[in-house]
């Protein structure tokens, strides 16, 4: 009975601290629907998100902040573009704290560096797949912090031992569970204890999570089905302006002529602002500056990339690479192994720049006054973005104030400053705030590319078919240089060649170099990952050559090289058993198999595609086994498997960008082509559960999936693809 | 030139010139942002409010051309039977990503299922695949579909 009266009271208090917490907040009663006349009608829940910045009574860390109206913010310091941060940091939070997820909201985190950095990263940036790795400990132990003092505070308050109450929803018992308080209460009093080193808290044995490890419902999705949640373009301010932006088509160029007489006169349009590169148009709204634009016909001097093409980067690319790069990796004695070798293979792999092209398209709002500078964006990488906007100004850090928003998909893209540099340039000539918005043409023209690269490799195979030697030579762009230069050592970027220097598989013999090489006229950077992304196809690609060279089944052979890799060698066999490898198939059908260690996690899929005469492919089912060690949410898993998994398949269906006269030759969703729900396939996901340390998942599916399917373009039609995206003309069934 | 839109059940008065997309009006003028904007040309459905009940894309519907017609965007669809059904279904199979589509994913689906109740494989494909997500969501929008039409 007693044990009814305790789970009754927890009810009772929660539903009370919740009902505090609500009303203590206004902010999350943004929205009610009035008016509902039906019972069907679908009452949207409180905004789990709150934009404003939240100060708690009780504040033991960076991460939360406990009202003593009993509303408990979750300050997460990596941002939500998708991937369900917001969730997954919050669950590993609330574990420890002992707060159900229903029961609390979360925050952005400001810039600060101290605070959030990301330990794998060395910045607080929200991209390689790292949020979960570098927080998993670090939030627990932030959580349990807090939950021992609340605890400390209740103990006190009773006059008992600390050690004899427990906490649970939100609210501290005493050993009988007839008295209780609940952390609203306790906010003040816990706020004045002692914070104890974050390390020594004891944190739960994960066979006691009761929240970690399940399906916790996402806390952004109720806002996300009704439009009430809040981009960095949905900004509004008193006095806004917006401006519409045309930026040089060709890096480096200038405006020529414009007629900014003609601008001005559409009805709205206030001012038109050319700087550097780019000219913009400032209008009481985006269809009027839009239309200013249009009108003001701006011509170009294109400078000095005027004659920058695709045909003169890959050839540059193929001349760089025939000379030795920096060493990544060098064992054995691959020069000897590969001439006494019984059989050679040698190929050269491209993949091409990509776009990002995420929904929201480029956007930052900006207010510059004398001493500060106010900037709305959704960025993934608020402090560089902050020290960027301080060179740029001259103001202090402090001074420059970032209101971080939700991403309407990041990619990496959102990982780079320019947008928000370039939108404060603007601002410098704009009295009061104005939100600076690409067209869907600028977002694309103007991205920063995953690189082009180009890959030399040679295998050597003995009598058996076993590869004895092997060797592989990356060139191209390093986006480590430019990005993060201290990463770069004697000229290796330990990013270009993730997944290449150690490839799964048993090689006794191996050689892994890289070549960079910068293109002319062309910015690049983070794509949901850069390595692996290409890295993955090349040598998974390679290793199939290999097998139909020894004649043998593509996972028979590759089982055959991981019998030192437990981890992989299972996602492999788990992958083809669910796949059903081997099961006879019709005429130009085919499998094909991936294995990847990547981001922490190990990965493998299996593709199956259908080859029509006329060379188009039909990707029909996607099996993904996948070992991320110990995870968080498993829905999150299989949506970002499913979502990473089409990333991937997108680019090598359709994903191209190239160059010529100095132009990107694609502009919107019409020459960029996005994968759309008719041409999907479905993706199962099979997650493998163990105890191992947390890997990463957004970007896993992302690089895996292309040489899946073009290994299973090959087991369909005999045809090798060694460059991405698939020629489909080259598929063409000759009978 | 002053125009009056019907927006969701209530009427707004704005001054724009006549050939500004109802997205703009929707988004800068009134304030309403739920609706999003994606590729201005009608390529991707993440401008989509209904007409009538019909689906277009705001991002190419000049605003003098909606004349009468009732406008329903995203802050509202909710008080339609479909749409309370669909962000239900969007809810409990944990649709949404970025979110940034799927103002646009189910206003189309709305506009599906009033007309199409039960809609078969090929009425999905055909009803949205002019909505792009690019976080690769398609495949729990499809299941959303079926689950709240029941089929
Ligand atoms: S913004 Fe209208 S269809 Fe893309
Ligand atoms: S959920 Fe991000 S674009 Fe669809």
């Amino acid at each position: 009975m007693d044990e009814l009266v305790l789970k009754e009271q927890i009810a009772d208090e929660t539903e009370m601290s919740r009902r505090a917490f609500l009303q203590g907040t206004g902010l999350l009663l943004g929205f009610a629907l009035t008016g509902a006349s039906t019972e069907s009608v679908f009452a949207a829940p409180a905004s789990q998100v709150v934009e404003n910045e939240v100060t708690g009574a009780f504040a033991p860390n960076g991460f939360i902040r406990i009202n003593p109206t009993g509303a408990v913010t979750l300050v997460i310091p990596m941002i939500e573009m998708g991937q369900g941060v917001y969730t997954s940091l919050s669950m590993l939070l609330a574990e420890e704290l002992e707060v159900k997820l229903d029961q609390i909201q979360v925050q952005h985190a400001p810039p600060n560096h101290a605070l959030y950095v990301n330990s794998i990263i060395g910045i607080q940036n929200t991209g390689g797949s790292a949020s979960v790795r570098a927080f998993w400990t670090p939030l627990r132990q932030a959580g349990a912090v807090g939950r021992n003092l609340l605890i400390a505070a209740a103990a006190k308050r009773w006059n008992v031992d600390p050690a004899t109450c427990r906490a649970k929803d939100g609210v501290v018992f005493d050993a009988s569970g007839s008295k209780h308080l609940r952390y609203g209460e306790l906010a003040k009093a816990a706020a004045k204890l002692p914070v104890p080193p974050a390390a020594n808290v004891k944190l739960k044995d994960p066979k006691d999570f009761t929240l970690i490890g399940t399906r916790a419902k996402r806390v952004d999705s109720s806002i996300k089905v009704d439009g009430r949640a809040l981009y960095g373009i949905d900004t509004r301010l008193p006095g806004m302006k917006v401006a519409a932006v045309a930026i040089s088509p060709v890096l480096g160029g200038k405006a020529k002529t414009v007629d900014e007489k003609a601008a001005l006169a559409v009805k709205g349009v206030r001012q038109v602002v050319n700087i550097d590169e780019t000219v913009a148009v400032v209008a009481d709204h985006t269809g009027a500056a839009k239309k200013g634009l249009e009108a003001a016909a701006i011509t170009w001097d294109d400078g000095p990339n005027g004659k920058v093409s695709n045909a003169d980067i890959v050839k540059q690319l193929e001349e760089e690479s025939k000379k030795p790069g920096a060493v990544a990796r060098n064992v054995g004695d691959v020069g000897k192994a590969l001439a006494e070798a019984a059989q050679r293979v040698d190929a050269i792999y491209q993949v091409p720049f990509l776009a990002h092209a995420a929904m929201e398209p480029m956007n930052c709002t900006v207010h510059l006054q004398k001493d500060r500078c106010d900037i709305w964006v959704g960025t993934q990488a608020p402090t560089i973005t902050q020290s960027q906007v301080a060179e740029l100004t001259g103001l202090p850090k402090d001074a420059i104030k970032i209101h971080n928003h939700l991403i309407g998909g990041g990619f990496g893209r959102r990982l780079e400053a320019d947008g928000t540099i370039l939108a404060v340039k603007i601002a410098k000539h704009v009295d009061g705030p104005v939100k600076v918005i690409w067209s869907r043409e600028e977002d694309i023209q103007h991205d920063m590319y995953r690189p082009y690269y180009l890959d030399r490799l040679s295998a050597g195979l003995d009598a058996a078919g076993k590869p004895v030697a092997w060797t592989h030579r990356i060139a191209g762009s390093s986006v480590m240089a430019r990005y993060y230069p201290p990463y770069v050592k004697d000229g290796l970027d330990p990013d270009a060649i993730e997944a290449a220097a150690e490839p799964p598989y048993a090689l006794p013999n191996i050689h892994v170099d890289f070549v960079r090489v910068e293109p002319r006229g062309v910015r690049t950077s983070w794509w949901r990952g850069v390595g692996p992304t290409h890295n993955v196809f090349v040598v998974e690609s390679f290793i199939d050559e290999l097998a139909h060279a020894a004649k043998q089944d593509p996972v028979a052979y590759r089982k055959g090289l991981l019998g030192h890799n437990p981890r992989a060698l299972a996602v492999l066999l788990l992958a083809a058993e669910k796949a059903g490898w081997g099961s006879p198939l019709p005429a130009r059908h085919g499998c094909g198999i991936s294995v990847q260690f990547a981001y922490g996690s190990y990965t493998s899929q299996v593709a199956e595609v259908e080859v029509a005469a006329d060379g188009s492919v039909k990707v029909k089912r996607i099996v993904c086994a996948i070992d991320c060690g110990m995870y968080v949410n498993p829905d999150t898993i299989e949506a970002q498997v499913q979502g990473g998994t089409l990333f991937g398949l997108t680019a090598a269906l359709h994903g191209s960008i190239t160059f010529k006269d100095g132009r990107v030759e694609q502009s919107n969703f019409d020459s960029y082509l996005p994968m759309r729900i008719d041409e999907v396939p479905v993706v199962e996901t099979h997650l493998i559960r163990n105890a191992e340390a947390p890997g990463g998942i957004g970007e896993a599916p992302t690089a895996i999936v292309s040489a899946a399917v073009t290994n299973a373009i090959f087991a369909a039609t005999g045809k090798r693809l060694r460059s991405l995206p698939i020629d489909m003309d080259s598929l063409k069934s000759s009978s | 030139m002053a125009i009056t839109l019907k927006i969701n059940g209530t009427p707004h008065e704005v001054d724009v010139d006549g050939d500004i997309p109802l997205l703009w009006v929707l988004r800068d003028v009134l304030g309403m942002t739920g609706t999003k904007f994606g590729c201005g040309q009608a390529l991707c459905g993440a401008c989509t409010v209904h007409l009538d009940g019909q689906p277009v894309r705001s991002c190419q519907t000049p605003v003098d051309s909606v004349g009468d017609s009732a406008i329903t965007t995203i802050e509202a669809i909710g008080k339609t039977p479909q749409g309370a059904a669909l962000q239900k279904v969007w809810l409990e199979l944990e649709v949404v990503q970025c979110g940034y589509c799927q103002s646009g994913q189910i206003m189309s689906a709305a506009a599906l299922l009033k007309d199409t109740p039960k809609p078969t494989d090929d009425d999905i494909d055909a009803a949205m695949s002019g909505n792009v997500c690019r976080c690769g969501t398609y495949q729990r929008i499809r299941a959303a579909i079926k689950h709240a039409a029941g089929v």
